[in-house]
């Protein structure tokens, strides 16, 4: 029992950063039905970001919230503007083209992002700043409930949140939901769809710098090629939970998370990769369009 | 216009065919970037200070030796084709590389294929050297570190309960732990976990989670500074008391810089320590402070022997590739920076090993294990 409690901290924790990097995926195919492969890279881009701020800052040495929040600021205005300039630049000019130019576009971008950094950067995985301390803060029964993982899942919740009242309760949430039903009838009603798609990206590339920074806090090496097994997850989540659905993402996120956890605790930690993929294949033959996905019907 | 295309096309032909005739080329594959870069440059300032100190004595038979250096990037893949650029482009007459087994794996075949010698510094994996007679070693195997730190966690600790965590994407990895586990049970211990994760995994604590309930004495993690370095943290980070211990892939500052207090106490068994009292590796320690400014790990001390075996191996042979190979199998009794090395009839050096404990950025000397 005590160990099973262990695992669902430990899973939660990792689940809900693959849930802010899904929401990312999610949000752009919802709307342009583009699956961005770039985005794992602009979450690498990110956490590079966060590093060289805090290191130009002097801040690296003194942790805490103030710390935390200068740097998820720095990493989500790179990210955004990071995330703004592919769409302005290598998606928007292909955007009447065949989808599958533009999917390999993004897989260009991707490679280039990667590259790039890897020339900028260096290849050697550089040592992301501490940037909240890690104490205890219950310890009940041999379990150990640590400041991290409560920061993760705080600054996570706090983000989701946001998100939702963004698309929910505000006139720019409900023009990217019009946008992404239909978008020529939305722009025939009036809407701005090729602004509504860029502040799209500006959104769901912030989130992906709010993760790279929780997950530089919490796993401290970030390298240029960082954002290609945790981008492969992300985006394995969010087609789980039925890609294009908000909700799905953030359910998708804390599956993977937590299968991934269960999978390495009581079955096999060589098969961790392999098990947690299997379930999706599972779960996606029995529910082809995710867990909340819609089930759209294709009209010819 | 035509003309002048048809002489750019031509001019690295012509490049490639004066062949120049008054240096002796060796050729050095390793990971300069990646994940491991700190492996590769640590060989490659080894190899320069070798082959320098040799060049400003002048040289092998009144020929200079250059040695040409080119990145994997750690990828097996990329260690094919470097190789056999560097064989066929090139015409090195010996290779020097790699640290990591499972690259040293990738290139032995095209070495061995093109009968030309090649030398790893620092792969421990017993596999490498068995890719056929042209593949040589200037270092210890993996089954002597596994005893090692085996013998060293049963008599010098006195451990009877150590948990298992190995890269099951690394050749040296779960070499080096089916090694340990074997000695490590002949003692009368038992490996209460075995687990694994592969090289690039960030998120650790499942395993470690599964390791606790269990209460090892220790923890054996023969893996790479990156990946050692986080789960060190995550020990820690879930109240985990065990000793840690490992092998050579943990030599890098980075393995500090990233675990910092948490690696702190753990041991590993190293090809070489600074501490040594040796008049040889105190002369080399001082060359190499003089020429980098810093103290050299224990990859730059195997890969400046190795270098300094290959050259010596050289200036005893006719200058071909075949000649070569015969006079680095005939090495006995070759006084190193990191002591008195032979090669045995399986091209595997036979040499010692240290013990050396983590603090800070520097490793204390603990003990040396013979053969």
């Amino acid at each position: 029992m005590q160990d099973f409690t262990q695992h669902l901290i430990n899973g939660i924790s990792l689940g809900s950063i693959y849930a802010l990097i899904a929401l990312g995926y999610t949000m752009v195919y919802g709307i342009l039905q583009l699956i961005n492969f770039a985005h794992s890279d602009v979450y690498m881009m990110g956490a590079f970001a966060a590093y060289y701020v805090a290191r130009t800052l002097g801040i690296e040495t003194s942790p805490g919230v103030g710390t935390l929040a200068i740097l998820l600021i720095a990493a989500m205005v790179a990210c955004s503007v990071l995330g703004l300039t592919i769409e302005r630049f290598a998606y928007r000019p292909l955007r009447k083209a065949p989808k599958l130019n533009i999917l390999i576009t993004a897989i260009g971008v991707s490679l280039f992002l990667q590259y790039t950094a890897q020339v900028v950067f260096g290849a050697d995985p550089k040592v992301f700043p501490t940037v909240l301390e890690n104490v205890t803060l219950i310890e009940f029964g041999g379990v150990e409930l640590k400041s991290l993982d409560v920061a993760v899942l705080a600054v996570t919740v706090l983000f989701m949140l946001a998100l939702n009242f963004l698309i929910y309760k505000t006139k720019l949430g409900k023009a990217m939901r019009a946008t992404s039903s239909n978008m020529n009838v939305a722009a025939m009603m009036g809407v701005n769809t090729d602004r509504v798609i860029a502040f799209t990206f500006i959104v769901g590339s912030s989130l992906a710098g709010v993760g790279s920074v929780l997950v530089g806090m919490k796993y401290p090496k970030i390298d240029p090629l960082m954002g290609m097994m945790i981008g492969l997850k992300a985006f394995v989540a969010a087609v789980l939970g039925g890609i294009g659905s908000i909700g799905g993402a953030v359910l998708g996120g804390l599956i993977m998370g937590l299968s991934e956890e269960m999978v390495v605790g009581y079955v096999s930690s060589t098969y961790r990769d392999a098990l947690a993929f299997g379930i999706l294949i599972v779960i996606l033959i029995f529910r082809p369009s995710g867990l909340l996905g819609k089930n759209s019907v294709e009209k010819v | 216009m035509r003309l002048l295309l048809s002489i750019l096309v031509a001019l690295p032909l012509l490049a490639a065919c004066t062949k120049k005739t008054d240096e002796i080329k060796i050729g050095h594959y390793g990971s300069l970037t990646g994940s491991e870069a700190t492996f590769g440059l640590s060989t490659k300032e080894g190899i320069d200070l070798a082959v320098d100190e040799l060049n400003a004595a002048g040289g092998i038979k009144g020929k200079k030796v250059k040695v040409i250096h080119l990145d994997d990037q750690g990828k097996p893949e990329e260690a094919v084709s470097v190789v056999t650029r560097l064989i066929e482009q090139e015409n090195v007459i010996a290779l020097l590389g790699e640290v990591a087994s499972s690259r040293s794996l990738a290139a032995a075949p095209i070495a061995q294929a093109k009968k030309v010698p090649m030398l790893t510094p620092s792969s421990t994996n017993p596999k490498v050297t068995e890719v056929g007679d042209f593949i040589f070693r200037a270092c210890f195997i993996d089954p002597f570190q596994g005893v090692v730190m085996a013998k060293f966690a049963a008599d010098n600790l006195k451990f009877k309960k150590v948990a298992v965590l190995r890269d099951v994407k690394s050749d040296y990895s779960v070499g080096l732990a089916d090694v340990f586990v074997e000695e490590f049970k002949k003692t009368g211990g038992t490996i209460t976990t075995d687990s694994s994760y592969q090289s690039g995994d960030v998120d650790f604590k499942a395993q470690l989670t599964q390791m606790k309930s269990k209460n090892p004495d220790a923890i054996f993690i023969p893996g790479y500074y990156t990946e050692v370095g986080l789960i060190a943290r995550q020990t820690r980070e879930l109240g985990i008391k065990a000793v840690l211990l490992g092998g050579d892939g943990w030599d890098s500052p980075k393995l500090s810089e990233i675990g910092q207090s948490a690696i702190n106490g753990g041991y590993f068994s190293n090809h070489y320590s600074t501490e040594s009292t040796d008049p040889a590796a105190i002369e080399f320690m001082s060359k190499f402070k003089a020429k980098y400014n810093k103290s050299p790990d224990g990859l730059s001390s195997v890969a400046y022997d190795a270098t300094r075996m290959l050259l010596k191996a050289i200036e005893n042979s006719d200058l071909t590739p075949q000649s070569v190979r015969d006079q680095l199998a005939a090495i006995k009794e070759f006084q190193g920076a990191t002591g008195k090395i032979s090669i045995n009839e399986k091209r595997d050096a036979v040499k010692s090993a240290v013990v050396v404990q983590v603090e800070g950025v520097n490793n204390k000397f603990v003990t040396t294990v013979n053969p």
